[in-house]
């Protein structure tokens, strides 16, 4: 924590060494107030960045080479890499990435898809659009763990109203909770649920975003409105689409709250045969359940460098797109 | 750190580089066909999708698990949802959760927009030594999963012994990478140089020119991003049922707790779902329309 000082340069010496400054090349004039005043103004954020993002990640990158007991922190043992290579030989872990990437899955890409074809249609001319907007935009006000609760409730085995529903049109009970793939597209239920609207919303500004005239001349060629959305509304959209599936992405890999909650129970197991641990409960429970500190932060590690992974990966495919379109 | 803050979904999303550079104002953009009635049931079922489960809250708080699954199952509810609401209460201390919650999501809210506006001013608008690198250090923060810092947190909060204080959430939460993002990128275009100039012509300190310049400019962005974060910070889960216990717990935790199987009653939980749940929505609805605005401008900038 000696990073946390009130010197703003000390906050900002602790970034890697500078580099050219990101952005779009922006027409700049001479900047004004070439002085230190700079470093005063971040200073604030950069000591609690510094105090409780910075020096958590560095720490937590310490813990996971060592083996330490939630009970007795000082008594950490050097272990090297094995509490990385213990987590690539452990089958909970194997399951928790598998069950994170079809719920991923399971609920990011329909969760895109309809919110792109709700945008189109909140993009006519609607009476009362802002009701429409709002109301979609309620599931996004509500806290993972009310959706989750009542979402259980729904999904309940004997007293859910889905249940029930399915019942009186002539099928069998579902045991929701208990299977892998019923427990799974439950889970991925709640996650569209909250986040569908908020991403129509996204593209809905995005789509205002596109000038008229591309419709009008795509009108004047005899497109269709269905040919007009392929052909110019979806490409107008393409880094609005991309941005959206890096922070969705983002935000699968650390599910948590649902696959808790979900059980009705508390256990951070994920159901009896761990049919929905993810890693972020798979993390807690080995840090919080079992108290094994270092392997829990191997395990968040491991979530980052998901985390990385992929996003380089959809970073390389856009440029790799972008470069045969031209 | 955004990280804490919430899932980076919620986080990241509204300032995102998302843009088309050619956004224009005026009649031009978009396009503007009228709505077929096919849009509006679709529209209206999608609404309807949406809203549904919290009106169900309110029904299943109020009947027992007999009257619920019965056919037809029921669709109002009705009186025992006061009694049910009382019974929730006693189970777990819901009116000192909310209390609690407004107290966190305002402190944090009011911390959050203040670095953010002062950082983000920083980055859009004055020079300095590596700012560069810092702010795409900031930006970089967005993609750190919350679970990469909340160990040693813990351990620094139970060293403290601010397990169940306040104060170890709204903390670590006050550092919002996004907040800085966004502000930076509403003052980079909102802020003309000349102000700045006439400010310093004019012989204002820096921190008068802040004050007195930045910050009238900078009031609608900053109204936006204290309503986001209001609303991200009531719903923060992850790191509250980590910091906190049902002895001084957040809305979040004080339903974590109900949702963790002390309680059997079905219609108990959900009466205290829908206690938790209320404030906030009644804020959302008051402030729905400029919520929505706030999305949709930040998602255009950028």
């Amino acid at each position: 924590m000696t990073i946390a000082s009130d010197d703003p340069r000390v906050a900002a010496a602790a970034a890697p060494p500078p580099a050219p400054p990101p952005g779009p090349p922006v027409r700049r004039r001479r900047r004004l107030t070439r002085n230190r005043w700079g470093y005063a103004y971040v200073a604030p954020f950069f000591v609690l960045f510094a105090c409780f993002s910075l020096y958590p990640f560095l720490y937590t990158a310490w813990i996971s080479l060592h083996e330490v007991r939630l009970s007795d922190i000082d008594g950490a043992e050097f272990v090297g890499l094995g509490n990385y290579t213990a987590l690539l030989q452990n089958e909970f872990f194997w399951n928790a990435a598998r069950n994170t990437l079809t719920i991923g899955v399971l609920s990011t890409v329909p969760q895109l898809a309809m919110a792109l074809g709700l945008a189109h249609l909140l993009n006519y001319k609607l009476r009362g659009r802002t009701f429409y907007r709002v109301a979609m935009l309620m599931p996004y006000a509500t806290s993972i763990a009310a959706a989750t609760l009542v979402f259980a409730q729904l999904f309940g085995h004997d007293y859910g109203l889905i249940n029930t529903l399915l019942e009186a049109v002539g099928f069998d009970r579902v045991d929701w909770e208990s299977g892998t793939w019923t427990s799974q597209f439950a889970i991925s239920v709640i996650v569209t649920w909250r986040w569908t609207g908020y991403n129509a919303l996204i593209y809905l500004a995005a789509m205002q975003a596109i000038p008229g005239d591309l419709y009008e001349a795509a009108t004047l060629d005899g497109a269709s409105r269905w040919q007009q959305f392929l052909h110019v509304t979806i490409p107008a959209l393409k880094p609005t689409i991309l941005f959206t599936i890096v922070v969705s992405t983002i935000g699968a890999v650390q599910l948590f709250g649902e696959p808790l909650l979900f059980s009705g129970n508390g256990m951070t197991s994920g159901g009896v045969s761990n049919q929905y641990q993810t890693l972020g409960l798979l993390m807690y429970d080995q840090g919080w359940t079992n108290f094994h500190l270092g392997q829990a932060a191997a395990t968040a590690w491991a979530m980052f460098l998901i985390i990385l992974v992929v996003v380089g990966g959809y970073a390389l495919l856009a440029r790799r797109r972008a470069r045969a379109e031209r | 750190m955004t990280t804490l803050a919430s899932a980076p979904q919620e986080t990241v999303s509204v300032a995102g580089p998302v843009a088309t550079p050619r956004r224009r104002r005026g009649r031009r953009a978009g396009k503007v066909t009228a709505a077929g009635p096919l849009t509006y049931v679709l529209l209206g079922l999608t609404a309807l999708v949406s809203v549904f489960p919290l009106y169900w809250t309110a029904v299943a708080a109020s009947k027992t698990n007999a009257e619920l699954a019965g056919t037809p199952p029921p669709f109002l509810p009705d009186a025992d949802l006061f009694t049910n609401i009382g019974r929730a209460m006693e189970e777990a201390p819901i009116g000192l959760a909310i209390v609690n919650s407004v107290v966190v999501s305002s402190c944090i809210t009011v911390g959050t927009v203040l670095c953010s506006t002062l950082a983000g001013f920083a980055f859009a608008k004055l020079r300095f030594r590596g700012n560069g690198a810092l702010l795409a250090l900031v930006v970089g923060t967005m993609m750190v999963p919350t679970q990469l810092a909340i160990i040693p947190l813990f351990i620094l909060i139970a060293e403290l012994q601010w397990v169940d204080h306040l104060q170890a959430v709204v903390l670590p939460t006050l550092v919002s990478a996004f907040g800085v993002f966004f502000m930076r990128q509403f003052l980079s275009q909102a802020l003309p140089d000349e102000l700045l100039e006439a400010a310093r012509v004019d012989g204002a300190s820096t921190l008068r020119t802040f004050w007195s310049v930045v910050v009238p400019v900078a009031r609608p962005a900053m109204a936006v991003l204290a309503m986001l974060t209001f609303l991200t910070a009531w719903n923060d889960f992850f790191w509250p049922i980590i910091a906190l216990t049902t002895d001084n717990p957040t809305v979040q935790v004080a339903l974590a707790g109900l949702g963790g199987g002390y309680v059997p009653d079905t219609a108990v939980i959900m009466a205290g779902t829908l206690i938790g749940t209320l404030p906030v929505l009644v804020v959302f609805v008051v402030l729905g329309k400029q919520i929505v605005g706030g999305i949709m401008q930040g998602a255009v900038k950028g």
